[in-house]
């Protein structure tokens, strides 16, 4: 069970790569403003950073909750 | 099915790959929206989250009269539920939305008072059940009722917000999701990552709420 887990997982990650591809870079994008600034400072991080600290809070919150389910079921 | 866990990673993981790529990775720049097209990943990923949860809810309704095992009503009423808690936070968040790209929070746009409407058939739902002492009544009543409920979210939602002129994508008879609103490099984290992760969250959180509550029937 373990390892198709892990299996599974790797398959997934390889949806990341998409975040390295880059075929085309439109140059009409130059009019519109995006927050090039914000990446080129690196804050981006910092947004991503606080985003993935709320989700693994919320994700843990639940696990908690799920574990807490399981004992009381096991009582039973 | 509801006690193994290894759904339950795979969302979070999904999850993360959203919240990630999301933001790292590369969206198309269109006047207007700029990088608020990004919210496709948590706006448009509610809604998708909550058709899965409603279509889940009326086919335990539906099991629900042919069967009238009770287990079935509390998955469908759980999934209900689910379904309108993310319904309602696309509304907001699509409010939200609105605020800075159509300039107020609500405009009684049709998909707006379509999506609400289609929320109150649902809230609705949840008081019918609650007005009525009987469990096998309720049970019975909120089974046909949930049906009719998910019946209304087709031309409240889907038809006729899409046959009218909209602020929102997809009025007029134009596509929903059209190459104005996404990219390819975009629908690689919104289908694979966005919708499956946020409904594997909906679901284990309602797995919690159906599994606390077959407990609490059993103790009585």
């Amino acid at each position: 069970m373990q390892k198709k887990i892990y299996a599974l997982l790797f398959l997934l990650s390889t949806l990341f790569y998409g975040l390295i591809a880059h075929a085309q870079d439109s140059a009409v994008d130059k009019k519109i403003e995006m927050a090039d600034r914000l990446r080129s400072d690196g804050k981006i991080y910092v947004v991503i950073a606080v985003l993935v600290i709320i989700l693994l809070g919320i994700i843990f919150y639940v696990a908690r909750l799920d574990r807490k389910i399981s004992r009381l079921e096991k009582e039973k | 099915m509801l006690r193994q866990n290894w759904w339950k990673i795979v969302g979070v993981f999904l999850l993360l790959y959203t919240f990630i790529a999301g933001f790292l990775g590369e969206v198309p720049a269109k006047p207007i929206l700029n990088e608020t097209i990004r919210n496709l990943y948590f706006h448009v990923a509610m809604w998708m989250a909550m058709m899965v949860f409603f279509i889940i809810s009326v086919i335990y309704s539906i099991k629900y009269l042919r069967s009238n095992n009770h287990i079935f009503d509390i998955y469908a009423l759980e999934y209900a539920k689910a379904g309108i808690v993310f319904g309602s936070l696309g509304v907001i968040t699509g409010s939200v939305w609105a605020r800075y790209t159509w300039g107020a929070f609500w405009s009684n746009d049709p998909k707006q008072l379509g999506a609400v409407i289609a929320l109150l058939i649902y809230l609705a739902y949840l008081v019918l059940r609650n007005s009525m002492t009987d469990i096998d009544k309720r049970a019975r009543i909120g089974a046909v009722y949930n049906i009719f409920a998910f019946a209304m979210l087709f031309p409240t939602i889907w038809i006729i917000p899409r046959m009218v002129e909209s602020l929102h994508p997809g009025g007029m008879g134009n596509p929903a999701l059209s190459s104005d609103d996404i990219d390819s490099r975009m629908r690689i984290i919104f289908w694979p990552g966005a919708v499956p992760g946020w409904t594997l969250l909906g679901v284990w959180i309602t797995s919690l709420r159906i599994r606390l509550s077959i407990m609490q029937e059993q103790k009585m």
